[in-house]
């Protein structure tokens, strides 16, 4: 299978557009939406997991992820352009924001306009955890994975680590069959 | 304090922090303020909490709080040092994982790896929303704004990011200062993230 000849230029600007727009953090929500709906670089199920690996590796969720899309899409450069499209625009804005920060501390209605971005990539992330929902296809078991995740790990706030260590081999599991059929 | 010498210091604080930062960044705050502030002397207590405040408003991922102590340490070379201290030694491990990860693909137990991956990573994803919602101490509005912009998704999803995310901060903004009119909220979300 030879990857899709896709630029590392597009790489880096994709990356280089949600990171100067991350405000808050949750942005993976649209590199989910840019990635696997709208350019269709990358499957469903092969982002998702790498999602989850994203997630229970050290480091910045969002730096991890566009590694690992950077890399399936064009190994080692494509990840290198991903990481530096990510974080060239925040390095200069936070260093920018500090010589200002006294002036701009003062007007309220730019933090509340930061929060405002927050709340509104939330929805981001709750588009990709109903389409993932509905294409497991009232796979019950999928549901109550996201399910058991979710409340563990956001409500009750058990380690993260443990959680997956605990959940993943279950999920696995459930998932045998399909993955015997797909791989045919 | 703009100290050249200080650029390995930089390095060995960091590089541990970047390894530990197991569950994405905030889980290494608390760290680095008592490495920053009370073991190496780099920044005061007020100015720890100014950053913090400053990495939130920024763009980007909320660890590029690192970039700014390296900025106070040693300038440009030390926000880069910094940066790359906390960023490189996670990026390479996940890296190395995705190498090995896409290797193996196609395989009947790396498809259902797969299939069983996804929708931990999709819990986990929902989990951190409510982080998020912690940290920035959503109230009714948040959730509101929150809501809304996921049901305009689900109708519209074509409807642009940046659309979004422009519209939640005219709403944020346009309460702030028609109904409330009220100090900025970035203190109160230092606290609700050291409580």
């Amino acid at each position: 299978m030879s990857p899709p000849p896709i630029s590392l230029l597009a790489i880096y600007g994709l990356f280089f557009r949600i990171g100067a727009f991350s405000f808050g953090g949750g942005l993976t929500g649209w590199v989910y939406r840019e990635v696997v709906v709208a350019r269709q670089w990358m499957e469903e199920e092969d982002f998702l997991s790498g999602l989850a690996l994203s997630q229970i590796t050290p480091g910045a969720n969002i730096a991890n992820i566009c590694i690992f899309v950077g890399n399936r899409l064009r190994g080692a450069s494509g990840a290198v352009s991903a990481l530096l499209g990510l974080l060239s625009a925040p390095f200069f804005a936070v260093i920018g924001l500090l010589s200002i920060y006294e002036t701009i501390q003062s007007i309220g209605w730019i933090n509340a306009a930061l929060d405002g971005t927050a709340a509104a990539a939330v929805g981001l992330l709750v588009l990709m955890a109903w389409r993932s929902g509905r294409r497991a296809g009232g796979k019950l078991s999928s549901a109550a994975i996201i399910f058991a995740t979710f409340i563990a790990v956001g409500v009750l706030r058990w380690p993260l680590v443990w959680v997956v260590l605990g959940l993943a081999p279950i999920s696995v599991a459930l998932a045998w069959p399909r993955g015997d059929k797909n791989a045919g | 304090m703009q100290d050249k010498d200080a650029i390995w210091p930089l390095i060995a604080v960091f590089v541990p922090f970047s390894l530990a930062s197991v569950g994405g960044g905030t889980s290494i705050f608390a760290g680095i303020q008592h490495q920053a502030v009370d073991v190496q002397h780099w920044v005061t207590s007020e100015q720890f909490v100014e950053m913090f405040a400053i990495s939130r408003a920024a763009p980007g991922p909320g660890s590029m709080l690192v970039t700014l102590i390296g900025w106070k340490v040693a300038g440009w070379i030390g926000a880069l040092t910094a940066t790359l201290a906390l960023f490189l030694p996670s990026s390479l491990l996940i890296f190395g994982i995705a190498r090995v990860w896409s290797r193996f693909r196609g395989r009947a137990w790396h498809t259902a790896l797969e299939y069983g991956l996804a929708p931990i990573g999709v819990g986990l994803t929902l989990a951190g929303v409510l982080a998020i919602a912690r940290i920035a101490g959503f109230g009714p509005l948040g959730w509101a704004v929150a809501g809304g912009s996921a049901v305009l998704l689900g109708f519209r999803p074509k409807t642009h990011p940046l659309l979004l995310l422009a519209g939640g901060a005219l709403i944020f903004a346009l309460w702030q200062t028609i109904v409330i009119g009220a100090p900025p909220t970035q203190m109160t979300a230092l606290w609700s993230f050291h409580g």
